[in-house]
Protein backbone atom coordinates (compact mmCIF):
# COMPACT_ATOMS: atom_id res chain seq x y z
CA UNK A 1 0.00 0.00 0.00
CA UNK A 2 1.47 3.36 -1.31
CA UNK A 3 1.95 5.71 1.87
CA UNK A 4 2.18 9.27 0.22
CA UNK A 5 -1.69 9.13 -0.54
CA UNK A 6 -3.62 11.64 0.62
CA UNK A 7 -7.29 11.22 2.23
CA UNK A 8 -8.18 13.82 -0.65
CA UNK A 9 -6.95 11.39 -3.35
CA UNK A 10 -8.05 8.42 -1.26
CA UNK A 11 -11.44 9.36 -1.51
CA UNK A 12 -11.77 10.09 -5.36
CA UNK A 13 -10.09 6.81 -5.44
CA UNK A 14 -12.83 5.06 -3.85
CA UNK A 15 -15.48 6.98 -5.48
CA UNK A 16 -14.33 6.31 -8.69
CA UNK A 17 -14.36 2.25 -7.77
CA UNK A 18 -17.55 2.67 -6.55
CA UNK A 19 -19.13 4.93 -9.41
CA UNK A 20 -17.85 2.42 -12.27
CA UNK A 21 -19.27 -0.44 -10.45
CA UNK A 22 -22.93 1.72 -10.24
CA UNK A 23 -22.22 2.45 -14.14
CA UNK A 24 -21.66 -0.91 -15.74
CA UNK A 25 -24.92 -2.20 -13.51
CA UNK A 26 -26.99 0.03 -14.31
CA UNK A 27 -27.81 -1.25 -17.74
CA UNK A 28 -26.74 2.54 -19.35
CA UNK A 29 -24.18 1.12 -21.52
CA UNK A 30 -23.30 4.44 -22.90
CA UNK A 31 -21.29 5.20 -19.06
CA UNK A 32 -18.91 3.01 -19.58
CA UNK A 33 -16.25 4.20 -21.79
CA UNK A 34 -16.33 7.99 -19.90
CA UNK A 35 -14.20 6.12 -17.25
CA UNK A 36 -11.62 5.79 -19.35
CA UNK A 37 -8.84 7.94 -21.37
CA UNK A 38 -8.92 8.21 -25.16
CA UNK A 39 -6.04 6.13 -25.40
CA UNK A 40 -6.85 3.56 -23.10
CA UNK A 41 -6.46 0.03 -22.12
CA UNK A 42 -9.17 -2.16 -21.61
CA UNK A 43 -8.75 -5.68 -21.03
CA UNK A 44 -10.99 -8.86 -19.84
CA UNK A 45 -8.22 -11.74 -19.51
CA UNK A 46 -8.57 -15.55 -18.11
CA UNK A 47 -6.32 -15.70 -15.17
CA UNK A 48 -4.53 -18.43 -16.52
CA UNK A 49 -3.09 -16.55 -19.98
CA UNK A 50 -2.19 -13.88 -17.60
CA UNK A 51 -0.18 -16.16 -15.22
CA UNK A 52 1.76 -18.19 -18.26
CA UNK A 53 2.41 -15.01 -19.95
CA UNK A 54 -0.22 -15.25 -23.34
CA UNK A 55 -1.36 -12.31 -24.82
CA UNK A 56 -4.88 -13.63 -25.55
CA UNK A 57 -7.63 -11.81 -24.20
CA UNK A 58 -11.08 -12.52 -24.36
CA UNK A 59 -11.39 -8.91 -24.60
CA UNK A 60 -8.83 -6.56 -25.73
CA UNK A 61 -9.60 -2.88 -26.92
CA UNK A 62 -7.03 -0.44 -27.14
CA UNK A 63 -8.84 3.07 -26.82
CA UNK A 64 -12.10 4.78 -26.44
CA UNK A 65 -13.32 4.14 -29.36
CA UNK A 66 -13.02 0.47 -29.15
CA UNK A 67 -15.04 0.78 -25.70
CA UNK A 68 -17.68 2.97 -27.85
CA UNK A 69 -18.04 0.34 -30.71
CA UNK A 70 -18.29 -2.41 -27.80
CA UNK A 71 -21.11 -0.78 -26.30
CA UNK A 72 -23.03 -0.38 -30.00
CA UNK A 73 -22.22 -4.04 -30.27
CA UNK A 74 -24.22 -4.73 -26.83
CA UNK A 75 -26.99 -2.35 -28.22
CA UNK A 76 -27.37 -3.32 -31.75
CA UNK A 77 -25.38 -5.93 -32.83
CA UNK A 78 -24.90 -9.11 -30.31
CA UNK A 79 -27.93 -11.33 -29.92
CA UNK A 80 -28.09 -12.14 -26.46
CA UNK A 81 -30.27 -13.35 -23.85
CA UNK A 82 -31.07 -10.38 -21.74
CA UNK A 83 -29.63 -10.36 -17.93
CA UNK A 84 -28.97 -8.02 -14.97
CA UNK A 85 -25.23 -7.90 -13.56
CA UNK A 86 -24.47 -7.04 -10.39
CA UNK A 87 -20.79 -5.95 -9.40
CA UNK A 88 -19.01 -6.33 -6.00
CA UNK A 89 -16.64 -4.61 -5.98
CA UNK A 90 -13.06 -4.73 -3.06
CA UNK A 91 -11.09 -1.67 -1.69
CA UNK A 92 -9.04 -1.19 -4.17
CA UNK A 93 -5.17 -1.69 -2.66
CA UNK A 94 -3.09 1.60 -3.95
CA UNK A 95 0.48 0.12 -4.81
CA UNK A 96 1.48 3.59 -6.33
CA UNK A 97 0.73 6.90 -5.99
CA UNK A 98 2.51 9.35 -7.76
CA UNK A 99 1.09 13.23 -8.60
CA UNK A 100 -1.29 12.11 -11.16
CA UNK A 101 -1.38 7.93 -11.17
CA UNK A 102 -2.23 5.97 -9.43
CA UNK A 103 -1.78 1.68 -9.76
CA UNK A 104 -4.16 0.10 -8.16
CA UNK A 105 -5.70 -3.43 -7.60
CA UNK A 106 -9.01 -4.60 -6.78
CA UNK A 107 -11.01 -8.15 -6.23
CA UNK A 108 -14.28 -8.64 -7.46
CA UNK A 109 -17.19 -10.55 -8.28
CA UNK A 110 -19.73 -10.29 -10.66
CA UNK A 111 -23.28 -11.64 -10.67
CA UNK A 112 -25.49 -12.63 -12.96
CA UNK A 113 -29.09 -13.13 -12.93
CA UNK A 114 -31.18 -13.80 -16.64
CA UNK A 115 -34.51 -12.69 -16.19
CA UNK A 116 -37.02 -15.19 -14.07
CA UNK A 117 -33.79 -16.98 -13.11
CA UNK A 118 -31.64 -17.50 -9.84
CA UNK A 119 -28.88 -14.88 -9.40
CA UNK A 120 -25.34 -17.01 -10.00
CA UNK A 121 -22.12 -16.19 -9.94
CA UNK A 122 -21.06 -14.84 -13.40
CA UNK A 123 -17.27 -13.84 -13.14
CA UNK A 124 -14.77 -13.46 -10.29
CA UNK A 125 -11.17 -11.93 -10.19
CA UNK A 126 -9.18 -9.04 -9.98
CA UNK A 127 -8.91 -5.43 -11.51
CA UNK A 128 -4.90 -4.55 -12.17
CA UNK A 129 -5.53 -0.45 -12.83
CA UNK A 130 -3.66 2.58 -13.97
CA UNK A 131 -5.39 5.58 -13.13
CA UNK A 132 -4.51 9.29 -14.17
CA UNK A 133 -5.92 12.38 -12.97
CA UNK A 134 -7.07 14.13 -15.85
CA UNK A 135 -8.78 17.59 -16.03
CA UNK A 136 -12.40 15.97 -15.75
CA UNK A 137 -11.18 14.00 -12.64
CA UNK A 138 -9.98 10.83 -12.02
CA UNK A 139 -9.98 8.17 -15.19
CA UNK A 140 -8.45 4.47 -16.26
CA UNK A 141 -5.81 4.82 -18.56
CA UNK A 142 -5.85 0.99 -18.27
CA UNK A 143 -8.18 -1.77 -16.49
CA UNK A 144 -7.79 -4.98 -16.70
CA UNK A 145 -9.96 -7.93 -15.26
CA UNK A 146 -8.10 -10.67 -14.80
CA UNK A 147 -10.79 -13.79 -13.95
CA UNK A 148 -10.61 -16.59 -11.94
CA UNK A 149 -13.35 -18.14 -13.57
CA UNK A 150 -11.94 -18.93 -16.79
CA UNK A 151 -14.99 -21.41 -17.58
CA UNK A 152 -17.39 -18.83 -18.65
CA UNK A 153 -20.73 -19.47 -18.42
CA UNK A 154 -21.77 -19.65 -22.20
CA UNK A 155 -20.88 -15.69 -22.65
CA UNK A 156 -20.09 -12.64 -21.86
CA UNK A 157 -21.91 -9.33 -23.64
CA UNK A 158 -21.64 -6.75 -20.97
CA UNK A 159 -18.69 -4.99 -19.48
CA UNK A 160 -17.01 -5.81 -16.54
CA UNK B 1 -49.88 -32.24 -36.96
CA UNK B 2 -53.38 -32.53 -36.39
CA UNK B 3 -53.24 -35.79 -34.23
CA UNK B 4 -50.68 -35.05 -30.93
CA UNK B 5 -47.77 -37.17 -31.26
CA UNK B 6 -46.28 -38.82 -28.38
CA UNK B 7 -43.95 -35.52 -26.64
CA UNK B 8 -41.28 -37.83 -25.57
CA UNK B 9 -40.76 -40.72 -27.73
CA UNK B 10 -37.79 -43.59 -26.79
CA UNK B 11 -37.26 -44.15 -30.29
CA UNK B 12 -35.47 -41.73 -32.69
CA UNK B 13 -37.70 -41.14 -35.79
CA UNK B 14 -36.80 -39.55 -38.79
CA UNK B 15 -39.45 -38.14 -40.97
CA UNK B 16 -37.89 -39.66 -44.25
CA UNK B 17 -35.19 -41.33 -45.56
CA UNK B 18 -32.58 -38.31 -45.58
CA UNK B 19 -30.49 -36.54 -43.22
CA UNK B 20 -32.85 -33.32 -43.77
CA UNK B 21 -35.09 -33.28 -40.58
CA UNK B 22 -33.05 -33.84 -37.98
CA UNK B 23 -35.20 -35.06 -34.78
CA UNK B 24 -34.83 -33.38 -31.61
CA UNK B 25 -34.74 -36.70 -29.74
CA UNK B 26 -30.79 -36.55 -31.14
CA UNK B 27 -29.84 -33.81 -29.14
CA UNK B 28 -31.82 -34.51 -25.98
CA UNK B 29 -31.48 -38.85 -26.00
CA UNK B 30 -29.08 -39.48 -23.26
CA UNK B 31 -28.95 -43.87 -24.77
CA UNK B 32 -28.23 -41.88 -28.07
CA UNK B 33 -25.19 -39.83 -26.62
CA UNK B 34 -23.36 -42.63 -25.09
CA UNK B 35 -23.84 -44.17 -28.38
CA UNK B 36 -22.21 -41.07 -30.21
CA UNK B 37 -19.50 -41.42 -27.38
CA UNK B 38 -18.89 -45.03 -28.29
CA UNK B 39 -19.04 -44.54 -32.51
CA UNK B 40 -18.07 -41.60 -33.00
CA UNK B 41 -15.42 -40.45 -30.06
CA UNK B 42 -13.77 -43.19 -28.95
CA UNK B 43 -14.06 -45.91 -32.10
CA UNK B 44 -12.65 -45.43 -35.66
CA UNK B 45 -11.99 -41.70 -35.35
CA UNK B 46 -9.59 -38.78 -34.60
CA UNK B 47 -10.06 -36.49 -31.82
CA UNK B 48 -8.38 -33.37 -31.35
CA UNK B 49 -5.87 -32.95 -28.72
CA UNK B 50 -3.54 -29.67 -28.89
CA UNK B 51 -1.31 -28.25 -30.61
CA UNK B 52 2.93 -29.48 -30.07
CA UNK B 53 3.63 -26.18 -29.16
CA UNK B 54 1.50 -26.52 -25.94
CA UNK B 55 4.27 -28.82 -24.88
CA UNK B 56 7.34 -27.57 -26.77
CA UNK B 57 9.90 -29.68 -24.10
CA UNK B 58 10.51 -33.34 -23.01
CA UNK B 59 8.25 -33.91 -19.38
CA UNK B 60 5.68 -31.13 -20.93
CA UNK B 61 1.94 -32.29 -20.57
CA UNK B 62 -1.45 -30.75 -20.84
CA UNK B 63 -4.11 -32.13 -19.48
CA UNK B 64 -7.16 -32.39 -21.95
CA UNK B 65 -10.29 -35.04 -23.36
CA UNK B 66 -11.23 -37.19 -25.65
CA UNK B 67 -15.10 -37.20 -25.55
CA UNK B 68 -15.44 -37.53 -21.89
CA UNK B 69 -12.06 -39.76 -21.04
CA UNK B 70 -9.60 -37.27 -19.62
CA UNK B 71 -6.04 -37.71 -21.83
CA UNK B 72 -2.70 -36.72 -21.34
CA UNK B 73 -1.04 -35.49 -23.68
CA UNK B 74 3.03 -35.54 -23.28
CA UNK B 75 6.09 -34.52 -24.96
CA UNK B 76 8.95 -37.89 -24.05
CA UNK B 77 12.70 -37.46 -23.41
CA UNK B 78 13.01 -38.76 -27.04
CA UNK B 79 10.70 -35.57 -28.18
CA UNK B 80 8.15 -37.90 -29.13
CA UNK B 81 4.80 -36.76 -28.47
CA UNK B 82 2.43 -39.92 -26.17
CA UNK B 83 -1.03 -39.57 -25.48
CA UNK B 84 -2.35 -41.78 -22.56
CA UNK B 85 -5.40 -42.08 -20.47
CA UNK B 86 -5.43 -40.40 -16.98
CA UNK B 87 -6.45 -43.35 -15.27
CA UNK B 88 -4.53 -44.97 -13.16
CA UNK B 89 -4.32 -48.82 -14.11
CA UNK B 90 -4.51 -49.35 -10.39
CA UNK B 91 -7.82 -48.14 -8.89
CA UNK B 92 -8.84 -46.07 -11.53
CA UNK B 93 -8.06 -42.30 -10.08
CA UNK B 94 -7.55 -39.42 -12.21
CA UNK B 95 -4.02 -39.22 -10.76
CA UNK B 96 -3.40 -35.61 -12.77
CA UNK B 97 -4.69 -32.95 -11.70
CA UNK B 98 -2.80 -29.60 -13.05
CA UNK B 99 -4.11 -28.50 -16.17
CA UNK B 100 -0.50 -27.97 -17.70
CA UNK B 101 2.95 -28.74 -16.58
CA UNK B 102 6.34 -30.64 -16.62
CA UNK B 103 7.22 -33.96 -15.33
CA UNK B 104 10.17 -36.82 -15.91
CA UNK B 105 7.16 -39.50 -15.07
CA UNK B 106 3.78 -39.54 -13.76
CA UNK B 107 2.95 -40.69 -10.24
CA UNK B 108 -0.48 -41.92 -9.17
CA UNK B 109 -0.53 -40.24 -5.32
CA UNK B 110 -2.95 -42.60 -3.89
CA UNK B 111 -0.69 -45.30 -4.21
CA UNK B 112 2.28 -44.08 -5.62
CA UNK B 113 2.09 -46.06 -8.97
CA UNK B 114 4.40 -44.64 -11.13
CA UNK B 115 4.54 -44.34 -15.02
CA UNK B 116 6.87 -43.37 -17.82
CA UNK B 117 5.96 -40.50 -19.78
CA UNK B 118 5.34 -43.24 -22.35
CA UNK B 119 2.48 -44.83 -20.43
CA UNK B 120 4.64 -47.84 -19.14
CA UNK B 121 4.17 -49.22 -15.28
CA UNK B 122 7.64 -48.53 -13.45
CA UNK B 123 7.12 -49.09 -10.19
CA UNK B 124 4.41 -50.09 -7.55
CA UNK B 125 5.29 -49.97 -3.87
CA UNK B 126 5.81 -53.29 -2.31
CA UNK B 127 5.16 -55.25 -4.79
CA UNK B 128 7.68 -58.19 -3.60
CA UNK B 129 6.09 -57.21 0.38
CA UNK B 130 7.11 -56.28 3.20
CA UNK B 131 9.96 -58.83 4.95
CA UNK B 132 9.04 -59.08 8.96
CA UNK B 133 10.46 -61.20 11.40
CA UNK B 134 12.08 -63.16 8.38
CA UNK B 135 9.00 -63.61 6.85
CA UNK B 136 7.79 -61.58 3.58
CA UNK B 137 4.20 -60.28 4.23
CA UNK B 138 2.13 -59.27 1.18
CA UNK B 139 3.24 -58.19 -2.10
CA UNK B 140 1.67 -58.97 -5.36
CA UNK B 141 0.99 -61.80 -6.69
CA UNK B 142 3.82 -63.84 -8.32
CA UNK B 143 2.52 -63.69 -12.20
CA UNK B 144 1.73 -60.19 -11.90
CA UNK B 145 3.70 -58.49 -14.66
CA UNK B 146 4.41 -54.45 -15.41
CA UNK B 147 4.73 -54.73 -18.83
CA UNK B 148 0.70 -55.95 -18.54
CA UNK B 149 -0.69 -52.62 -16.36
CA UNK B 150 0.67 -49.71 -18.28
CA UNK B 151 -1.64 -46.52 -18.70
CA UNK B 152 -3.95 -46.63 -21.60
CA UNK B 153 -1.97 -45.73 -24.76
CA UNK B 154 -3.86 -43.49 -27.66
CA UNK B 155 -2.95 -44.14 -31.39
CA UNK B 156 -0.96 -40.72 -31.76
CA UNK B 157 -1.26 -38.31 -35.31
CA UNK B 158 0.58 -34.91 -35.79
CA UNK B 159 0.38 -33.01 -38.99
CA UNK B 160 2.00 -29.62 -39.03
CA UNK B 161 2.14 -29.30 -35.39
CA UNK B 162 -1.40 -30.53 -34.58
CA UNK B 163 -1.74 -33.43 -32.65
CA UNK B 164 -5.01 -35.83 -32.79
CA UNK B 165 -4.91 -39.51 -30.94
CA UNK B 166 -6.97 -42.27 -31.11
CA UNK B 167 -8.36 -45.17 -28.62
CA UNK B 168 -8.89 -47.17 -31.23
CA UNK B 169 -5.59 -48.48 -32.55
CA UNK B 170 -7.17 -49.58 -35.75
CA UNK B 171 -7.98 -46.59 -36.79
CA UNK B 172 -7.36 -45.82 -40.31
CA UNK B 173 -4.67 -43.01 -40.79
CA UNK B 174 -5.47 -39.50 -39.93
CA UNK B 175 -4.81 -38.32 -43.99
CA UNK B 176 -7.04 -41.03 -44.98
CA UNK B 177 -9.37 -40.12 -42.10
CA UNK B 178 -9.65 -36.41 -43.54
CA UNK B 179 -9.64 -37.32 -47.16
CA UNK B 180 -7.94 -35.56 -49.92
CA UNK B 181 -9.74 -32.05 -50.01
CA UNK B 182 -9.85 -31.62 -46.58
CA UNK B 183 -6.54 -32.54 -45.70
CA UNK B 184 -5.60 -29.91 -48.68
CA UNK B 185 -7.58 -27.56 -46.48
CA UNK B 186 -5.45 -28.61 -43.21
CA UNK B 187 -2.35 -28.22 -44.58
CA UNK B 188 -3.08 -24.80 -46.30
CA UNK B 189 -3.31 -23.50 -42.56
CA UNK B 190 -1.06 -25.67 -40.66
CA UNK B 191 1.62 -25.77 -43.69
CA UNK B 192 5.09 -26.41 -41.65
CA UNK B 193 5.86 -23.34 -40.01
CA UNK B 194 6.63 -23.50 -36.61
CA UNK B 195 3.04 -22.19 -34.23
CA UNK B 196 3.18 -19.92 -31.95
CA UNK B 197 0.37 -20.12 -28.91
CA UNK B 198 -1.32 -16.88 -27.97
CA UNK B 199 -3.82 -17.98 -25.42
CA UNK B 200 -6.97 -19.91 -24.41
CA UNK B 201 -10.31 -18.97 -23.92
CA UNK B 202 -12.66 -21.38 -22.47
CA UNK B 203 -16.65 -21.51 -22.63
CA UNK B 204 -19.44 -23.92 -21.49
CA UNK B 205 -22.32 -23.89 -23.78
CA UNK B 206 -25.43 -25.61 -22.42
CA UNK B 207 -26.35 -27.45 -25.87
CA UNK B 208 -25.55 -30.58 -27.50
CA UNK B 209 -21.81 -30.88 -29.22
CA UNK B 210 -23.43 -31.74 -32.45
CA UNK B 211 -24.80 -27.84 -32.60
CA UNK B 212 -21.73 -26.72 -32.90
CA UNK B 213 -20.20 -28.50 -35.93
CA UNK B 214 -24.06 -27.67 -37.05
CA UNK B 215 -22.88 -23.90 -36.77
CA UNK B 216 -19.82 -24.33 -38.75
CA UNK B 217 -21.26 -25.63 -41.29
CA UNK B 218 -23.98 -23.72 -41.54
CA UNK B 219 -23.04 -20.80 -43.65
CA UNK B 220 -26.58 -19.69 -44.17
CA UNK B 221 -26.69 -18.08 -40.48
CA UNK B 222 -23.42 -15.90 -40.38
CA UNK B 223 -24.55 -13.19 -42.93
CA UNK B 224 -27.98 -13.08 -40.65
CA UNK B 225 -27.13 -13.28 -37.36
CA UNK B 226 -23.67 -11.69 -37.09
CA UNK B 227 -24.23 -8.04 -37.99
CA UNK B 228 -20.26 -7.23 -38.49
CA UNK B 229 -19.88 -9.92 -41.14
CA UNK B 230 -23.08 -8.80 -43.15
CA UNK B 231 -22.02 -4.82 -42.89
CA UNK B 232 -17.97 -4.82 -43.39
CA UNK B 233 -18.20 -7.90 -46.10
CA UNK B 234 -16.57 -10.21 -44.51
CA UNK B 235 -19.14 -13.16 -44.87
CA UNK B 236 -22.20 -12.63 -46.28
CA UNK B 237 -24.78 -14.37 -49.03
CA UNK B 238 -22.51 -12.40 -52.20
CA UNK B 239 -19.33 -13.18 -51.42
CA UNK B 240 -17.56 -15.35 -53.85
CA UNK B 241 -17.18 -18.94 -51.65
CA UNK B 242 -17.24 -22.63 -51.77
CA UNK B 243 -18.27 -25.66 -49.68
CA UNK B 244 -16.61 -28.58 -49.51
CA UNK B 245 -16.70 -31.92 -47.92
CA UNK B 246 -15.09 -35.71 -47.94
CA UNK B 247 -16.27 -38.38 -48.87
CA UNK B 248 -17.96 -39.52 -46.20
CA UNK B 249 -19.45 -36.09 -45.83
CA UNK B 250 -18.45 -35.56 -41.88
CA UNK B 251 -15.87 -33.03 -41.88
CA UNK B 252 -15.92 -29.79 -44.67
CA UNK B 253 -14.98 -26.78 -45.08
CA UNK B 254 -16.63 -23.56 -45.75
CA UNK B 255 -14.40 -21.25 -48.06
CA UNK B 256 -15.32 -17.56 -48.64
CA UNK B 257 -13.76 -15.03 -50.35
CA UNK B 258 -14.07 -10.99 -48.80
CA UNK B 259 -16.13 -9.37 -51.12
CA UNK B 260 -17.14 -5.67 -51.05
CA UNK B 261 -18.79 -4.03 -48.07
CA UNK B 262 -21.65 -2.02 -48.03
CA UNK B 263 -24.86 -2.03 -50.26
CA UNK B 264 -25.93 -4.75 -52.71
CA UNK B 265 -29.51 -5.46 -52.94
CA UNK B 266 -29.38 -8.97 -52.36
CA UNK B 267 -28.28 -8.43 -48.55
CA UNK B 268 -29.45 -4.97 -47.51
CA UNK B 269 -32.57 -6.47 -46.98
CA UNK B 270 -31.59 -8.67 -43.84
CA UNK B 271 -32.56 -6.72 -40.91
CA UNK B 272 -28.94 -6.99 -39.32
CA UNK B 273 -27.32 -4.93 -42.16
CA UNK B 274 -26.32 -1.70 -41.10
CA UNK B 275 -25.73 1.03 -43.90
CA UNK B 276 -24.66 3.53 -42.02
CA UNK B 277 -22.77 1.48 -39.16
CA UNK B 278 -18.90 3.02 -38.88
CA UNK B 279 -16.73 1.79 -36.35
CA UNK B 280 -15.11 4.52 -34.03
CA UNK B 281 -11.87 2.76 -34.26
CA UNK B 282 -11.52 1.20 -37.40
CA UNK B 283 -8.13 -1.20 -36.30
CA UNK B 284 -10.36 -3.77 -35.37
CA UNK B 285 -10.71 -4.71 -38.95
CA UNK B 286 -7.04 -4.09 -40.19
CA UNK B 287 -6.79 -6.86 -42.08
CA UNK B 288 -3.82 -7.84 -44.20
CA UNK B 289 -3.78 -10.80 -46.34
CA UNK B 290 -0.86 -13.40 -46.17
CA UNK B 291 0.57 -15.44 -48.65
CA UNK B 292 -0.72 -18.68 -47.47
CA UNK B 293 -4.48 -17.88 -47.97
CA UNK B 294 -3.90 -18.65 -51.55
CA UNK B 295 -6.91 -16.48 -52.49
CA UNK B 296 -9.60 -16.71 -49.66
CA UNK B 297 -9.84 -14.35 -47.01
CA UNK B 298 -11.75 -17.16 -44.49
CA UNK B 299 -11.75 -20.66 -44.43
CA UNK B 300 -13.92 -22.85 -41.37
CA UNK B 301 -13.05 -26.60 -40.99
CA UNK B 302 -15.14 -28.87 -39.16
CA UNK B 303 -12.96 -31.74 -38.62
CA UNK B 304 -15.66 -34.63 -37.11
CA UNK B 305 -16.42 -35.03 -34.40
CA UNK B 306 -14.09 -32.62 -32.23
CA UNK B 307 -12.78 -29.41 -33.91
CA UNK B 308 -13.22 -26.65 -36.02
CA UNK B 309 -10.52 -24.77 -37.73
CA UNK B 310 -10.54 -21.25 -37.69
CA UNK B 311 -9.24 -19.05 -40.54
CA UNK B 312 -11.14 -15.52 -40.22
CA UNK B 313 -8.85 -13.14 -42.18
CA UNK B 314 -5.99 -13.24 -39.61
CA UNK B 315 -7.58 -14.73 -36.77
CA UNK B 316 -6.25 -18.16 -36.85
CA UNK B 317 -7.39 -20.67 -33.78
CA UNK B 318 -8.25 -24.13 -33.13
CA UNK B 319 -11.68 -24.51 -31.27
CA UNK B 320 -12.08 -27.80 -29.56
CA UNK B 321 -15.75 -29.52 -28.39
CA UNK B 322 -15.36 -31.59 -25.54
CA UNK B 323 -18.84 -33.00 -24.69
CA UNK B 324 -19.97 -33.02 -21.29
CA UNK B 325 -23.48 -34.74 -21.47
CA UNK B 326 -26.08 -34.62 -23.94
CA UNK B 327 -26.96 -30.80 -22.93
CA UNK B 328 -23.54 -29.30 -22.72
CA UNK B 329 -20.30 -28.98 -23.92
CA UNK B 330 -16.96 -27.00 -23.18
CA UNK B 331 -15.78 -25.23 -26.15
CA UNK B 332 -12.05 -24.57 -25.71
CA UNK B 333 -10.67 -21.80 -28.19
CA UNK B 334 -6.37 -21.93 -28.62
CA UNK B 335 -5.43 -18.83 -30.77
CA UNK B 336 -2.03 -19.10 -32.57
CA UNK B 337 -0.07 -17.24 -34.93
CA UNK B 338 3.15 -18.42 -36.74
CA UNK B 339 7.05 -18.18 -35.75
CA UNK B 340 7.82 -15.89 -38.33
CA UNK B 341 4.90 -13.61 -37.40
CA UNK B 342 6.40 -9.75 -36.88
CA UNK B 343 5.14 -8.06 -34.04
CA UNK B 344 2.76 -6.31 -35.68
CA UNK B 345 0.77 -9.32 -37.33
CA UNK B 346 1.16 -10.94 -33.93
CA UNK B 347 -1.05 -7.76 -32.41
CA UNK B 348 -3.43 -7.64 -35.66
CA UNK B 349 -3.95 -11.75 -35.14
CA UNK B 350 -4.81 -10.56 -31.30
CA UNK B 351 -7.19 -7.59 -32.04
CA UNK B 352 -9.41 -9.63 -34.49
CA UNK B 353 -9.52 -12.80 -31.45
CA UNK B 354 -12.19 -9.62 -30.18
CA UNK B 355 -14.41 -10.41 -33.03
CA UNK B 356 -14.31 -14.30 -31.59
CA UNK B 357 -14.38 -16.46 -28.53
CA UNK B 358 -17.37 -16.13 -25.91
CA UNK B 359 -17.22 -12.49 -25.59
CA UNK B 360 -16.87 -12.16 -29.05
CA UNK B 361 -18.55 -9.73 -31.32
CA UNK B 362 -19.63 -11.93 -33.96
CA UNK B 363 -19.51 -15.56 -31.51
CA UNK B 364 -20.51 -14.94 -28.27
CA UNK B 365 -24.28 -14.95 -29.91
CA UNK B 366 -23.75 -19.01 -31.66
CA UNK B 367 -23.42 -20.05 -27.75
CA UNK B 368 -26.56 -18.36 -26.85
CA UNK B 369 -28.30 -19.60 -29.78
CA UNK B 370 -27.39 -22.99 -28.97
CA UNK B 371 -28.30 -22.79 -25.52
CA UNK B 372 -32.13 -21.91 -26.73
CA UNK B 373 -31.92 -24.60 -29.50
CA UNK B 374 -31.48 -27.20 -27.28
CA UNK B 375 -33.54 -25.27 -24.65
CA UNK B 376 -36.30 -25.93 -27.23
CA UNK B 377 -35.39 -29.93 -27.93
CA UNK B 378 -35.41 -30.46 -24.07
CA UNK B 379 -39.32 -29.55 -24.49
CA UNK B 380 -40.66 -31.41 -27.63
CA UNK B 381 -38.25 -34.14 -28.42
CA UNK B 382 -40.44 -35.64 -30.72
CA UNK B 383 -40.36 -32.54 -33.17
CA UNK B 384 -37.45 -31.93 -35.66
CA UNK B 385 -35.15 -29.53 -36.96
CA UNK B 386 -35.45 -28.48 -40.64
CA UNK B 387 -32.01 -28.02 -42.74
CA UNK B 388 -33.59 -27.78 -46.42
CA UNK B 389 -32.14 -24.52 -47.44
CA UNK B 390 -30.36 -25.43 -50.71
CA UNK B 391 -32.64 -28.57 -51.35
CA UNK B 392 -32.30 -32.02 -49.99
CA UNK B 393 -29.54 -33.24 -51.64
CA UNK B 394 -25.93 -33.83 -50.43
CA UNK B 395 -23.41 -31.97 -52.72
CA UNK B 396 -20.76 -29.51 -52.87
CA UNK B 397 -21.05 -26.27 -53.92
CA UNK B 398 -20.14 -22.73 -55.62
CA UNK B 399 -22.31 -20.71 -52.92
CA UNK B 400 -23.36 -20.64 -48.95
CA UNK B 401 -27.09 -20.19 -49.62
CA UNK B 402 -27.74 -23.65 -48.67
CA UNK B 403 -27.55 -26.48 -45.50
CA UNK B 404 -25.49 -29.21 -48.07
CA UNK B 405 -23.10 -29.47 -44.78
CA UNK B 406 -25.51 -30.04 -42.21
CA UNK B 407 -27.21 -32.93 -44.32
CA UNK B 408 -23.85 -34.04 -45.27
CA UNK B 409 -23.18 -34.52 -41.44
CA UNK B 410 -26.58 -35.99 -40.51
CA UNK B 411 -26.33 -38.13 -43.71
CA UNK B 412 -23.02 -39.54 -42.13
CA UNK B 413 -24.72 -39.91 -38.55
CA UNK B 414 -27.30 -41.39 -39.56
CA UNK B 415 -24.99 -44.52 -41.44
CA UNK B 416 -22.86 -45.07 -38.25
CA UNK B 417 -25.46 -44.56 -35.91
CA UNK B 418 -27.71 -46.71 -37.40
CA UNK B 419 -25.11 -49.53 -38.31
Amino acid sequence: MATNLNFEDWLALTQLYADYASAVDSGNWDLWPEFFTDDCVYRLQPRENHERGFPLATLSFTSKGMLKDRVYGIKETLFHDPYYQRHIVGTPIVRSAQRDRFDCEANYAVFRTKLSDASTVFNVGRYLDTVLRTPAGLRFASRECIYDSEMIPNSIIYPI
Amino acid sequence: MSDTPTVFPTEVRWENDGPSRIPFLTYTSDELYKRELERFFYRKHWCYVGLEAEVPNPGDFKRTVVGERSVIMVRDAQGGINVVENVCAHRGMQFCRERHGSRKEFVCPYHQWSYTLKGELQGVPFRRGVKQDGQVHGGMPADFKTSEHGLTTLKVATRGGVVFASFDQDVESFEDYLGPTILGYFDRLFDGRKLKLLGYNRQRIPGNWKLMQENIKDPYHPGLLHTWFVTFGLWRADNKSQLRMDERHRHAAMISTRGSAGKAAEVTQVSSFKETMQLHDPSFLDIVPEAWWKGPTAVMTTIFPSVILQQQVNSVSTRHIQPTGHGSFDFVWTHFGFEDDSEEMTQRRLRQANLFGPAGFVSADDGEVIEFSQRAFETKPFHRTLAELGGREVENTEHMVTETLIRGMYRYWREVMED
